[in-house]
């Protein structure tokens, strides 16, 4: 198994049936290709859908269903569409159960960096910021380093998506909880050492005697 | 509410305006209008829009024409040519979330003088802004934002202005029609008056200028 689908899997174990949940491009997008069978989950589009289905089939389009990056996509059944005013209203208002969100860097606190490098990339935060301030649950999916360099650092370098702290890091080498506001050493990927997790992680972390693999 | 050919409705455009245009990555951008702007070449435009598209495509055929001095939007990272004239300084882009700047422009439209959201706090997004706490909670002070023109695209408008509009491309097209001195809608389909029932009608016809004529 790959790292994303590693990730994608292990974040896909904390979906709940009913739950509404945004995902963001990249491998939290991979996330929908995992729900468990049976289990009913509404997926948000923040350009203004509920019910995001699949890539449609060759010939299936429709210039008019499309996911956040202008792509097409179908609606399931049950699926809702709104104006961006009120997309965001269930973001904001809390009606969001649950995002997924890659991220740039992530700090010892759980605090969140992923919309910009300054002089280098600037693409705008567009929901992001919306999105980690508004639902109640937010986990972020990524590869635990970047060219070899460490993701989660003691402090972010780079501009904050939010003050509020993160829930979960889900990796291919570990899973991350902060929820006594500090780093917490979860699970470990499958024949992962502590230590191999620990150099390759720049921020300090609670680590309790006993780390459990990851089920995946 | 006056019927208008599309060349007509874009003369009406100064150079130098400010002009929020309907649309997300341009699914449902009134692509009349934009092409319309760069044939005969609206210069110094100020653009109030999610995003800026891609190049070809929507509002980036603006930005490729060189005619936009201003951008205001959520997220411009998949328009490479946005990016270029932004580094290069030849175009200011303010950065907004996306949830802020589409509440900024309801509030413009809804006689507001902006709205208070905790998103941005504790990040670059509350540098020089006033901060509110409410019940014990901090929230940013956001201003409305209004434009001179709104360039909308409707699925359906009927013979009224009556405007309804297709799965994802309602977007900010609804709210964008609130929020400018002149709204100017571009409908893929023309229809009767009460072809649209009273209850699916999304913008009602008073709040529309000018309805652009087909063909």
């Amino acid at each position: 198994m790959d790292a994303p689908t590693i990730i994608a899997r292990r974040v896909a174990a904390e979906l709940r049936s009913g739950m509404l949940v945004n995902l963001g491009i990249g491998i939290p997008t991979l996330v929908a290709n995992y729900v468990p069978a049976g289990m009913t989950v509404f997926f948000q589009s923040e350009n203004g859908l509920i019910g995001t289905g699949p890539i449609p089939e060759q010939g299936m389009a429709h210039p008019t269903l499309t996911d956040a990056g202008g792509k097409p996509v179908t609606a399931l059944p049950g699926a809702s569409t709104f104006d961006s005013a009120t997309s965001f209203g269930l973001i904001r208002g809390g009606h969001v159960d649950l995002t997924v969100l890659g991220a740039l860097q992530v700090d010892s606190h759980g605090h969140l960096a992923n919309w910009m490098i300054p002089g280098k990339l600037v693409p705008g935060m567009g929901g992001a910021m919306d999105l980690v301030t508004g639902a109640k649950e937010v986990i972020v999916a990524m590869q635990h380093t970047a060219k070899g360099k460490a993701k989660i650092l003691e402090k972010c370098t780079l501009p904050l998506t939010s003050a509020r702290a993160v829930d979960l890091i889900v990796t291919e080498m570990a899973v991350i909880g902060f929820r006594n506001g500090r780093a917490t050493l979860l699970e470990r990927g499958r024949g992962v050492s502590v230590e191999d997790i620990v150099a390759a992680t720049g921020a300090k972390m609670d680590i309790p005697n006993q780390v459990p693999e990851m089920a995946v | 509410m006056r019927t208008v050919t599309v060349e007509k409705a874009v003369e009406m455009i100064p150079d130098g305006a400010t002009v929020m245009v309907g649309g997300f990555m341009a699914v449902g951008t009134p692509e009349r209008l934009i092409d319309e702007c760069v044939r005969q070449r609206k210069r110094g435009l100020t653009v109030i829009a999610n995003d800026t598209a891609i190049p070809g495509r929507g509002i980036g055929k603006l930005i490729d024409a060189g005619l936009v001095k201003r951008t205001i939007a959520s997220h411009i990272g998949l328009n490479p040519e946005t990016q270029r004239q932004m580094l290069e300084k030849q175009m200011d882009v303010d950065l907004v979330p996306q949830g802020t700047l589409i509440e900024r422009i309801r509030a413009g439209g809804f006689g507001l003088g902006g709205v208070l959201t905790p998103t941005g706090v504790g990040t670059v997004v509350e540098n020089g802004k006033q901060k509110i706490a409410v019940d014990g909670k901090e929230y940013l002070v956001e201003t409305a934002l209004r434009a001179q023109f709104a360039l909308v695209n409707a699925f359906l408008a009927d013979y009224s202005g009556n405007l309804y509009y297709a799965l994802t491309a309602r977007n900010f097209n609804p709210i964008i029609a609130m929020a400018a001195d002149t709204t100017i809608v571009a409908a893929d389909n023309i229809v009767p008056v009460g072809t649209i029932p009273p209850d699916h009608v999304v913008t009602p016809a008073p709040v529309v200028d000018y309805l652009v004529t087909n063909g």
